[in-house]
């Protein structure tokens, strides 16, 4: 098993490259600073496709609230770092971990329900979020929180996601990843297997609520104010256009969608109306020719050009699974 | 049910019945199967045999009864912990992990004795690595037994019925039972592919220490390697005993058969 870690090193050193790039580019002036957000926002964005990927595509759980544990995770660390000077990182990890704890206790009551109707508790639990921010005049209300200090760079961003990329890769090729999928495809299956399926289901839940609040904190600490209007259910819809564009079931195709969708609406920043019309042509010609996603279960590390990059099992026999070893690139 | 007959019973369902709505499926159910045998669960369609063992397997509660497993009771608990206690099954209908790859879906059963923790699993370290190098091997020997180790790598989905039939045991087995409940495991295959399963049930038998309990419409395979047999019509046993004595008996000829014999 020693060409895993291999592999996850040869992984980090080709994100190392994209990130000295893509530095080199902003510090360098050439990317203008119009770009440069864009990128900031990718990175923020595939922190929350990827995690709400866990939830809605490994663990078949369908979640419509990712953005009420965003909206969590950027309160919590903007109140921290604006009003209690607590260093940037830690504020992160308190966004976090509230996020977190939140995820975990909503997820014990709505868990136990399926399908349509886990989504639309879900739902309502974000908007009950969004709209209990709304009403805290401490944060600012419906006008939002301002003079927040701006502490995220591309840095920040680049080495965050790359975290949740290894933890989420890492977990997914795990016996608990493992558990997760069993419970997407056959649920009965999986609890007659030994598995605990509640606890599996709260555990993806709570781990995809918490880097939701990494994400969220990220993108508070990007702009100088924030609003309840950032996170409401247009956003978690977004986030759930790139997770079923990519393929869900799939790091990659989350990265990719999380690109995808950011760029279409940068490049249509001039004409927002036009964005929901060509998103929703986009799902629609998906689901007539490429139900799947564009990655639908496929690792972009399982194609023939990345196995030469990386290093073989010892065995021919070892499985090409934990190959998914490093889908975790920029 | 003298006592002394309790210390040697690895399960034992005393009095059990099941009432849905106004519907009886199984009432006065008395059973029991002792540590090593192989005894079968045959009646005819809508006797209660699937609902006996998702009354084994926790799926469902009974409505009276009691269920014993190796001395300590299973009722009230949930499936998951009796077959961490030592039950597994499969299913009448395949519920395989039908998008996961053969290797997966037994890799998925060992997941209970798996020993290590999350913090192990992402940062890729201590236990992680010997842990799954011992579950992949484990797996594979397990897909060997049962003639799928070339096909590890395909998608369960994509197996021929009789491969999807095999592969759920195989994953039963990785739960690593002491009894081990087989649901039709001989519905639709051939002759010949039945009397290689045959075979084969005798064989894991011996090799795990396995207690096997099966329900079957296949009459050559149920007389062929039970040792007891219970025959169940609407939810209650009319008979039980030796291959010989069942193929005898008056009250399975008449349920199986209809008319007075």
């Amino acid at each position: 098993m020693k060409y895993l870690r291999i592999n996850d090193l040869k992984m980090l050193a080709l994100a190392m490259v994209i990130f000295a790039v893509l530095q080199l580019l902003i510090t360098g002036h050439i990317m203008s600073s119009f770009w440069q957000l864009n990128l900031i926002i990718i990175g923020i964005n595939v922190i929350m496709s990827v995690s709400l990927n866990l939830i809605n595509g490994y663990t078949g759980q369908f979640s419509l609230g990712h953005a009420g544990f965003m909206a969590v995770g950027a309160y919590v660390s903007i109140v921290l770092t604006t009003n209690f000077q607590v260093p940037f990182f830690f504020a992160i990890l308190a966004g976090a971990i509230a996020a977190g704890i939140l995820g975990f206790l909503i997820g014990i009551p709505t868990l136990r329900l399926r399908g349509d109707y886990l989504a639309i508790a879900t739902l309502g639990m974000s908007e009950i979020i969004r709209i209990c921010i709304m009403n805290i005049q401490y944060v600012g209300g419906a006008a939002g929180f301002k003079g927040i200090p701006h502490h995220t760079t591309f840095a920040w961003v680049f080495f965050f996601m790359l975290f949740t990329l290894f933890f989420i890769k890492n977990f997914v090729n795990s016996t608990d990843g493992r558990a997760c999928l069993a419970i997407r495809e056959n649920e009965i299956a999986a609890e007659s297997m030994g598995i605990n399926t509640t606890k599996y289901k709260i555990m993806a839940f709570t781990i995809g609520a918490s880097f939701a609040g990494v994400a969220g904190a990220l993108f508070g600490h990007a702009f100088y104010l924030v609003s309840p209007n950032s996170f409401t259910f247009m956003q978690s819809f977004n986030y759930l256009i790139m997770v079923v564009l990519g393929g869900l079931g799939s790091i990659t195709g989350s990265i990719a969608g999380a690109f995808v969708v950011t760029f279409i609406s940068a490049a249509l920043a001039s004409w927002p109306e036009f964005r929901m019309i060509i998103y929703a042509l986009a799902l629609i010609l998906m689901m007539f020719y490429r139900p799947q996603g564009l990655f639908g279960y496929m690792e972009v590390t399982n194609t023939a050009l990345f196995r030469k990059f990386l290093s073989k099992p010892a065995v021919k026999t070892a499985t090409d699974n934990s190959e998914k070893g490093g889908s975790a690139n920029g | 049910m003298a006592e002394a007959k309790e210390d040697k019973a690895l399960l034992r369902a005393t009095d059990v019945s099941e009432v849905f709505g106004g519907l009886k499926a199984v009432a006065d159910f008395n059973f029991h199967i002792d540590k090593g045998e192989l005894v079968g669960l045959i009646g005819p369609n809508g006797a209660g045999k699937t609902t006996a063992f998702n009354l084994f397997t926790g799926v469902y509660q009974p409505t009276t009864g009691q269920i014993v497993f190796d001395g300590k009771s299973i009722v009230g608990l949930k499936p998951y912990q009796i077959t961490q206690r030592g039950i597994a099954r499969t299913f009448q209908n395949i519920r395989l992990f039908s998008e996961l790859t053969v290797l997966d879906n037994v890799k998925i059963a060992f997941h209970f004795h798996v020993k290590y923790g999350l913090l192990e699993t992402v940062l890729r370290m201590g236990r992680y690595f010997t842990e799954e190098e011992r579950i992949d091997k484990e797996a594979r020997d397990l897909l060997k037994i049962f003639h799928l180790e070339d096909k590890a790598d395909e998608v369960a989905k994509n197996l021929p019925y009789g491969a999807q039939r095999r592969l759920e045991i195989a994953r039963a087995l990785a739960a690593k039972p002491k009894l081990l409940l087989l649901d039709e495991p001989a519905a639709g295959m051939n002759p010949q592919e039945t009397k290689e399963l045959m075979d084969m049930i005798r064989w894991i038998r011996k090799e795990f220490g396995l207690t096997v309990l099966l329900i079957e419409h296949d009459m050559s395979l149920v007389m062929g390697i039970c040792e007891r047999i219970y025959v169940l019509e609407y939810g209650q046993i009319i008979a039980s005993g030796t291959p010989e004595v069942i193929q005898k008996d008056p009250e399975v000829i008449r349920a199986y058969l209809g008319g007075e014999a």
